[in-house]
């Protein structure tokens, strides 16, 4: 005897009302999506002479030896390492910039916060294109053009005002209790924050870094533009110019690109939904 | 009653901790701790920016002492047969953003808001392109559409005619299509993890009011579903016209503005005049007009929300 729907039943009959077509559509989409990506790794693992006569289709023999031939003649190493460096110093540099930051707008005396605000809106809605030609003669002069820490220098200006709004909402939800009792036991402000401050927000960090990391990871122009030292490259600076030869062999590429997309996915699919919800309040900040 | 408070209750309560401190000594403090981000937001951001609009106004090369020219650069421009070309690709470029990535994306996420069963994994699926580094994307997209390696020579081995020898990047007619579409499939996912959130917070009544009053699904995507995530709609509007006009990453790497110009954005013209030409000038003055057409855009956008009364 058939019971009569509850609600939620009655809301999940309706939620697959159209199911088939609706599973087809977001399977054609999801092919869409993962395609050109099943179809680096198939060229990654086939012979120039396989890629020519069956560029598309599953490689008969597994060609590994691409990776280790990739790793070397694109630099991977040296590039990783860079990036490593990049991104970490990065990360770090934005937490800190930005924690402090937050921490004097929300908990200490600043002169005219909502200025401070409206500041930090519209310097992340400038150009880079504004301010690139400039910095980079700028740059020239003190000595910091190509130089990594250099380039670390603009990341941390273009990507901590967005991190500045997001700790100073995590920072708001969080009663002053804790730092004022650190401050009764006599601890400097240094101290409150670097002890009482930072881990109780350590969420808000872990969200900020990893958004600035990842940028980082991935950022273009102003890499491309800031550093020329082979020795000194990230690792997409060194992919860029490993597809740029006359005669390029996709083979090749396409194993130097896995290499550099897989730490980033591994990051991806192990903090997936910090990193969508980060990501999500990069665009709406941006 | 008032009076009892200040008696006795003053004398057992602990003093409140202060919730911030004050006086000229925690000012200090406060600006401080503000100081580093400040510091590098001026020196690398708005102090460069500034003195991009004062070398727009200058015959600079980058390197030797600025003379004064007036608004010579802005003249030049605005007689420039390049600049007319980026500019008109640049518009094209929004139009196509405006329309296929904003399309798939609503398509994609009103088709997950109505599944339950494997939801995650094809929001995962969708958003993993968007992962993926520019220039990643860039070296698989090239072998797909090269004319020796790619989809073309699969095809034609099929028998599909035509495409055999198609070199959509090297094409002057096909480039800019290209590379739009490369970049919509790194796009698009981003934007329905942002459509699919907004739908999730629409009032589940109002699907149910629009159900019993008949409305097919189409209706009611229409008249439930894009009203109620209009702020994000609006927003990723304007979001799309101001990113369409910087565009960069995608054009550079595949292929630097060319063939014959034909994918020429305002971003390579500026990045060629400063550095291949060595006209910072006139290069800044290109700055200084894309900075112009997003302040314009925000501001067009702040109006509207005024004259329309839109709660966003």
């Amino acid at each position: 005897m058939p019971a009569r729907p509850t609600r939620a039943r009655r809301a999940a009959r309706l939620l697959d009302r159209g199911r088939p077509l609706t599973y087809l559509l977001l399977v054609i989409l999801a092919a869409y999506a993962l395609g050109p990506i099943v179809v680096m790794v198939f060229s990654a693992l086939k012979t120039p002479a396989e890629l020519s006569t069956n560029p598309m289709g599953l490689p008969a023999d597994a060609a590994w030896d691409n990776f280790t031939t990739a790793w070397q003649s694109a630099n991977m190493a040296t590039g990783l390492a860079n990036s490593a460096v990049i991104v970490s110093c990065t990360a770090v540099g934005v937490c800190l910039i930005s924690g402090a930051a937050a921490y004097a707008m929300v908990r200490l005396d600043v002169p005219a916060p909502g200025a401070i605000t409206m500041y930090l809106l519209v310097v992340t809605s400038l150009p880079i294109q504004l301010f690139l030609v400039p910095l980079l003669s700028w740059w020239t002069r003190l000595g910091l053009y190509d130089t990594q820490f250099g380039l670390i220098l603009i990341y941390w200006a273009i990507y901590s005002p967005f991190a500045t709004l997001l700790l100073r909402s995590y920072l708001i939800a969080i009663p002053p209790d804790y730092e004022a009792a650190a401050r009764m036991d006599g601890a400097g402000e240094l101290t409150v924050f670097f002890r009482i401050v930072l881990p109780l927000i350590w969420p808000g960090l872990l969200t900020a870094g990893l958004v600035a990391g990842l940028q980082a990871y991935n950022e273009f122009l102003l890499a491309v533009t800031f550093l020329q030292d082979s020795e000194a490259l990230p690792v997409s600076i060194a992919l860029y110019s490993f597809q740029q030869g006359f005669t390029v062999n996709h083979a090749l590429v396409a194993a130097a690109g896995l290499i550099m997309l897989l730490p980033m996915l591994a990051v991806f699919l192990v903090m997936q939904r910090r990193f969508v919800s980060g990501y999500a309040s990069t665009g709406m900040a941006n | 009653m008032s009076v009892a408070v200040t008696g006795t209750g003053g004398a057992v309560r602990p003093p409140r901790p202060p919730a911030r401190r004050r006086g000229p000594n925690r000012r200090l403090t406060g600006l401080l701790f503000l100081a580093p981000l400040l510091i590098v937001n001026v020196l690398v951001i708005a102090g460069p920016a500034m003195m991009s609009v004062a070398y727009s106004f200058t015959d600079w090369d980058g390197i030797n002492t600025p003379d004064f020219v007036g608004t010579a650069n802005y003249e030049a421009l605005v007689g420039d047969p390049a600049f007319h070309r980026a500019l008109g690709h640049n518009l094209v470029w929004t139009l196509f953003f405006l329309t296929v990535p904003m399309g798939m994306g609503l398509l994609g996420a009103y088709l997950l808001s109505r599944v339950r069963r494997g939801r995650t994994l094809f929001r995962i699926a969708f958003f993993i392109p968007y992962v993926v580094a520019t220039v990643v994307s860039a070296a698989v997209w090239r072998q797909i559409l090269s004319p020796d390696a790619g989809i073309g020579p699969a095809l034609a081995s099929f028998g599909v005619p035509w495409v055999g020898d198609v070199n959509a990047l090297g094409d002057p007619d096909l480039a800019l299509g290209a590379i739009a579409m490369i970049n919509n499939w790194q796009w698009w996912g981003f934007l329905v993890m942002l459509f699919l959130t907004a739908m999730q917070s629409v009032n589940p009544s109002l699907y149910e009011a629009a159900r019993l009053d008949g409305a097919g699904r189409f209706r009611e995507f229409w008249h439930v579903t894009l009203p109620g995530i209009r702020p994000t709609l609006v927003f990723l509007f304007l979001m799309t016209i101001i990113w369409s006009f910087l565009v960069f990453d995608f054009v550079y790497i595949l292929t630097q503005g060319g063939p014959a110009g034909s994918t020429d954005m305002l971003s390579t013209l500026l990045y060629r005049t400063a550095f291949s030409e060595s006209r910072a000038g006139v290069a800044s003055a290109v700055g200084v007009v894309m900075a112009v057409i997003s302040a314009v855009t925000i501001a067009g956008y702040l109006v509207l929300r005024r004259r329309l009364r839109w709660e966003v």
